[in-house]
């Protein structure tokens, strides 16, 4: 097990090695230049070459990679052209935010997925399982700005009892949080419906009734966490997404996360920024499915057993 | 001098309903099962062996499921009145059942000592640490080591998850035991090996056994009684002696000249004619005439049991006819 792990963040360089690749290439690919955006009006052609050299950006592309690079493995992602401050920093500014946001629309998927699906499973084909399935699908093809917008109306406008945007305290991140998780929970609503139906028609069920066990633990315990695999997938896939920020709902409510904040280093040709916060974003997503792969081999010894040979 | 019986069940139908039609799956059986004794159920495959099996565990899902009957009394319980709560109380404690495939009837999730150790849990006032423990000599007494307890069920063959399934149907020493083919799926020289597991424990525990199977050799190896089943229903019950050596019914009749010669090797099999019949749509009368050397018009008006001794009767018209007798001779 331990020694899978290892293989596991070994694996990872090869990947960060792609992504950064290929990030850093389309940013350079990408039509505009900070440097001319940035300069004076007046300044000459010598001064913007020396602008150029103090921002780092002089040198042939294979050249300013090799240095980006080699700052990489030093855990230095550069400065921020636009701000003038490390990346890092400015990423970890922004990042708390961002967690805080991905947890708490997670939670609010998983308690209407899991229940709903696992009803939408056990009721198969009755209204029930129809209502739940249009649900998720309401929440898998909503605009998640218009959603955040509706929510925005009934709640801070008409009844006034949530904050429409920001993020001071525990009140803040509802709104945002449900917004986000509806979304989310179309998904795993699915995933969790369609892996327990799978399960449900299994013989080891019939053995755990037949023990005497009563429905609801046959269902809860013995049905679900035989049903887990596909749903720990999707759930990490979307808790992984959520870490790189969620760009729409992050503007409806002014949440101060990360995906505006790439968002707008891009817009402002800040390359630095940019490739900063996405290799960030690849090092979340790729933790989080090592951290998903972690929990298969609890959940289901056969893959444990792989897992240390 | 009345029988003291484990099982008594009177006229029970099941039925499934379906998009396709209404499946009879059975139709009116009556059983009887007395205190320690074995009875085996042979039948051919559909002729609901196991949806009574597990009618008798009150296990058919509902729907498409429909379960009516007009008594199910187990040790003088009434099966009927329970509700849902009270019934799990029963299953696993007073009945419990050892299903045909032991690749499938294990939680893959789940070590085996905790599923053993559930049941136990779940029926006696023990602790959990308690119940592991039992677990583990509940596993050694059908010959697998204590020491096993917290492996998974991938980590042991067919033969060795059936002897699981067996530790945990008779952990709480169950007064009826349902084992519906418990060795089908098993090589022929593992399920030797359980047959005789299953025949010492029964004996040891005095539990009561309903043997499913289509093995005329398991029954006659194990059995007390012999009930054959065609069609939902039961058309001959019998001592092994009355149904094996006194054959009545001309469907166990033919059951037995299916049956390979060991003696003459180049001899013809005689299979019976036909097919069983759609459950969807049953033949008028006998279930059986249809396929039956014997039939006639009688035979398409509705069947009632009738006694050949005490201990055996059959279910067919044919005996009302003077003289009647079926071409296999009597031992």
């Amino acid at each position: 097990m331990i020694r899978y792990i290892i293989k596991r963040f070994l694996m990872m360089i090869p990947v960060l090695l792609a992504v950064s690749f290929v990030v850093y290439f389309l940013m350079d690919l990408a039509p505009g230049d900070i440097v001319g955006m940035m300069a004076p009006p007046d300044a000459t052609e010598v001064e913007i070459e020396m602008m150029r050299k103090e921002m780092g950006l002089d040198g042939t592309l294979p050249e300013r990679y090799f240095r980006y690079m080699k700052n990489l493995l030093k855990g230095d992602l550069g400065m921020s052209l636009s701000m003038k401050r490390p990346v890092i920093d400015i990423f970890f500014e922004r990042f708390p935010a961002t967690l805080k946001l991905a947890f708490g629309s997670i939670i609010v998927a998983m308690i209407i997925s899991i229940p709903l699906g696992i009803a939408a499973a056990t009721h198969h084909r009755s209204w029930l399982d129809g209502a739940s399935m249009v649900t998720a699908m309401l929440g898998l093809s909503m605009p998640s700005f218009w959603l955040g917008l509706l929510l925005i109306i009934l709640f801070s406008l008409k009844l006034g009892w949530l904050p429409s945007g920001g993020s001071d305290g525990f009140l803040s991140i509802i709104l945002p949080a449900i917004t986000l998780g509806a979304a989310q929970a179309g998904n795993l609503t699915r995933i969790t419906r369609s892996s327990m139906l799978e399960v449900i028609r299994q013989d080891y069920l019939r053995t755990a009734r037949a023990k005497g066990v009563s429905e609801k633990k046959v269902i809860y315990k013995h049905a679900l966490k035989n049903a887990l695999i596909p749903i720990i997938t999707i759930f990490g896939s979307t808790l992984g997404n959520a870490l790189g920020g969620a760009v729409a709902i992050e503007t409806v409510f002014s949440w101060p996360g990360v995906g505006r904040l790439t968002v707008s280093a891009i817009n402002s040709r800040d390359m630095t920024l940019a490739t900063g916060c996405i290799i960030m974003f690849t090092i979340f997503f790729t933790l989080t499915m090592l951290l998903v792969d972690i929990a298969y081999a609890y959940v289901d010894p056969r893959i444990k057993a792989q897992y240390s040979k | 001098m009345k029988k003291d019986l484990v099982l008594n069940v009177k006229n029970l139908v099941v039925r499934y309903e379906t998009e396709d039609g209404i499946v009879k799956a059975v139709n009116g059986l009556n059983l009887e099962i007395e205190r320690g004794k074995a009875i085996g159920l042979v039948g051919e495959t559909g002729a609901g062996k196991t949806t009574t099996a597990l009618s008798l565990l009150r296990l058919i899902p509902e729907p498409p499921g429909v379960e009516e009957c007009g008594l199910m009394e187990l040790d003088g319980l009434d099966m009927l009145s329970l509700t849902p709560k009270e019934l799990e109380k029963v299953r696993g404690k007073d009945i419990s059942m050892i299903f045909q495939d032991p690749m499938t009837a294990l939680n893959p999730v789940f070590t085996v000592g905790d599923q053993i150790a559930e049941s136990i849990h779940l029926h006696e006032d023990v602790s959990y640490t308690e119940a592991q423990r039992r677990a583990i000599d509940m596993l050694e007494l059908v010959g697998i080591p204590g020491e096993r307890a917290s492996d998974y069920p991938h980590q042991f063959s067919g033969g060795m998850k059936q002897r699981v399934v067996i530790a945990i149907a008779l952990a709480c020493r169950p007064k009826l035991l349902i084992a519906d083919e418990p060795t089908t799926a098993l090589d022929v020289t593992i399920q030797a090996q359980v047959l005789e597991l299953m025949k010492n424990l029964r004996k040891k525990y005095q539990t009561s056994l309903i043997m499913i199977t289509h093995d005329l050799g398991i029954v006659a190896e194990i059995c007390d009684e012999v009930a054959v089943m065609y069609a939902g229903n039961i058309v001959e019950k019998g001592t092994l002696e009355d149904v094996f050596n006194r054959t009545k019914h001309p469907y166990t009749e033919g059951l037995f000249n299916s049956i390979p010669n060991i003696y003459d090797r180049k001899a013809m099999l005689t299979p019976i004619k036909g097919l069983m019949p759609d459950p969807t749509n049953l033949p008028e009368g006998c279930p059986f005439h249809p396929r039956c050397p014997y039939m006639d018009e009688d035979c398409k008006k509705p069947q009632t049991d009738r006694a050949i001794s005490d201990t055996h009767f059959v279910r067919c018209s044919a005996y009302d006819r003077p003289g009647f007798h079926i071409n296999r001779k009597e031992k």
